[in-house]
């Protein structure tokens, strides 16, 4: 989506978290580049969603440097001077969450013009006009005037993946898209987010179970295991050439 | 429950049609009733009696008559103050639930002693300190520093008992409501405060266009129980004595009823008039409360409230707030009462006919 700049997307380096005296996260090192998509996969526990998190300061770092679009943060303390360097970071990212989160009170159409408009003050018509064009992206443009509570699960996952996508972020996360929802509405979303990766080349990084998804759509795939990237390649190594034992007692969890 | 069977052996030898109860007879024979109109019933005998005592009673009704209009003049008075304590209320609910939420040392601090203070004492007694207390220590403070203090120091915390019953309604209700709305804000599920970070807004932005919206809905209903409270609670600033020009409903109602020696009319006005006020208040805040659940509640073709009291009538739904009352006394019944809907049931008839039969 940005263009000419030159270096990753995002950039991880010695991340670290721990929360109280659990370490969940032991060192991590990433770079993402543009139109890469990187499927995170592992058991639960295992730190992946509290890297996504850490990256958009969800989780306050205890340790490590993110680099996102060229905006470098250290981990550590919060301090004031830093809450606003976050909040233009995160303006960056695309998050997509497990359980949707949808504002309830504003209908698809005020969620996904909710971005523009409130945070980067885009104007009204032209949140309007750039809200309806993502609903359309994610096939949901008859919508627009519903409240979240009357879609299915799949539907306010799609319009999460509206409303994120409406900020024109750098990298989009998705930390576990499809898990909350019923088996047969996996299939929309996954569809939605391969459109993504293949038609626009989003920089995607996401966190999944959906081995299918990885093997289609992931350039890269990164497997966690307590705390630590244990291995990482092309869906191609991780399936067919799996190096380390617990990737591939994982794999043979999950296939 | 025991059985009457005043039919004698009839009853006994046709086991089909068993003897009924005398209660299942009557639930039977009004089956086709509404509930509503059976509450309505109910009010009317209630009303009987009253206007019976009311009329044994001979109280002058040419008195009441003649000065309604007086007394009822005074609830101009008593809407500004409880207008004027419930804005503040709640700007110091907001900011104190704010505060009991923060880490900031210093704005849980004063908020934790703020709430504690006016939780703590009795309303009446933060009148009198606000209406005789305040004024003598802004005195006191003014001969003790008198070149530091304007002279005008204690003429600025000398209230009028109306300026003092705004205040003192305010921060008290205020005090209370603050758990109110500190409940409202952490009602609001943690995913919510997390999707508005991750697109970039500030505290502010997250709070005005995410948090509190999410969060009124649930305090509405109980803000609008402190407003109609608070309407009554105006009635103990009668006690302070206001001036003539701002007397509300109660001061009214005493000074005129003891001059004419018409106290018991005078009383009997008040309540009457303090009761229509929050009857009609108590009308718009359900009303509101209804638009508030937009957004909250899959419309269905009898519309949103059909669908809330729908909910309410399976036992254990859990429908949350959104209990009609007459759901509510269907589940609530005590258990001799379940056995008779029970029974009812078996004939044919359902337990929650009075909430089906809603036309809303």
């Amino acid at each position: 989506m940005s263009s000419g700049r030159q270096g990753p997307v995002v950039r991880v380096e010695g991340l670290h978290k721990s929360f109280g005296h659990i370490e969940v996260l032991k060192g991590i090192d990433m770079e993402v580049d543009e139109g890469e998509v990187v499927v995170i996969f592992g058991r639960s526990g295992s730190g992946k969603s509290t890297l996504l998190r850490c990256i958009n300061f969800l989780e306050e770092p205890s340790e490590g440097t993110i680099e996102v679009s060229g905006l470098r943060i250290e981990g550590g303390h919060r301090i004031h001077s830093k809450r606003e360097q976050i909040r233009k970071l995160r303006s960056h990212c695309g998050m997509v969450f497990q359980q949707f989160n949808l504002f309830p009170h504003m209908t698809t159409l005020g969620n996904v013009m909710e971005g523009p408009v409130t945070v980067k003050g885009v104007e009204e018509m032209q949140a309007r006009a750039l809200a309806m064009e993502m609903l359309g992206k994610v096939g949901l443009s008859d919508k627009a005037d519903e409240y979240p509570i009357r879609l299915s699960g799949g539907q306010q996952q799609r319009v999460a993946i509206a409303r994120a996508l409406a900020m024109e972020p750098d990298v989009m996360m998705f930390d576990e898209p499809t898990s909350a929802l019923d088996p047969e509405l996996i299939g929309e979303v996954l569809g939605v987010m391969k459109a993504l990766a293949m038609e626009m080349h989003t920089t995607m990084m996401v966190v999944t179970h959906e081995m299918g998804f990885a093997r289609e759509v992931a350039t890269r795939m990164a497997f966690f295991h307590e705390g630590r990237i244990l291995e990482e390649g092309t869906p191609d190594q991780i399936f067919s050439h799996t190096r380390s034992p617990e990737t591939r007692t994982f794999l043979d969890a999950v296939l | 429950m025991t059985t009457q069977d005043t039919t004698g052996t009839g009853a006994t030898r046709s086991p089909v049609v068993p003897p009924q109860p005398r209660r299942d007879r009557l639930a039977l024979a009004s089956a086709g009733v509404s509930f509503r109109a059976k509450v309505a019933l109910v009010w009317i005998a209630i009303f009987a009696v009253l206007g019976f005592l009311f009329w044994s009673a001979s109280f002058d009704n040419g008195w009441i008559g003649e000065h309604i209009g007086f007394i009822a003049r005074g609830l101009i008075f008593t809407l500004i103050m409880a207008a004027g304590g419930i804005v503040l209320a709640i700007t110091l609910a907001l900011i104190g639930a704010l505060g009991r939420l923060s880490r900031n040392p210093v704005a849980y601090g004063v908020s934790g002693f703020y709430t504690s203070f006016f939780r703590g004492t009795p309303l009446i007694v933060q009148l009198f300190l606000f209406y005789l207390a305040m004024p003598r220590t802004a005195q006191n403070l003014v001969d003790k520093f008198p070149n530091s203090l304007p002279t005008t120091f204690d003429d600025f915390f000398t209230w009028s008992a109306f300026q003092v019953g705004i205040v003192v309604l305010g921060l008290n209700y205020g005090a209370y409501m603050t758990e109110i709305f500190r409940a409202g804000i952490q009602s609001v599920s943690h995913g919510q405060g997390e999707a508005a970070d991750a697109l970039g807004m500030s505290y502010r932005q997250k709070l005005r266009r995410v948090i509190l919206p999410q969060a009124l809905r649930v305090v509405i209903p109980p803000t609008g129980n402190e407003f109609i409270a608070m309407m009554k609670d105006t009635a103990l600033i009668s006690i302070l004595g206001q001036g003539i020009e701002s007397m509300e409903l109660f001061r009214r109602a005493q000074l005129l009823g003891n001059a004419d020696v018409r106290p018991t009319e005078a009383l009997v006005t008040a309540a009457a008039l303090y009761w229509a006020l929050t009857a009609v208040f108590t009308f718009f805040q359900s009303r509101l409360e209804h638009r508030m659940s937009k957004g909250y509640v899959r419309t269905v073709a009898g519309g949103p409230r059909a669908r809330q009291r729908g909910k309410a009538i399976v036992p254990g739904a859990g429908g949350g707030e959104a209990y009609g009352a007459p759901a509510g006394s269907v589940m609530d019944a005590p258990d001799e009462e379940i056995g008779v809907t029970g029974h009812t049931h078996a004939g044919g008839l359902r337990p929650a006919d009075p909430v089906e039969e809603d036309p809303s």
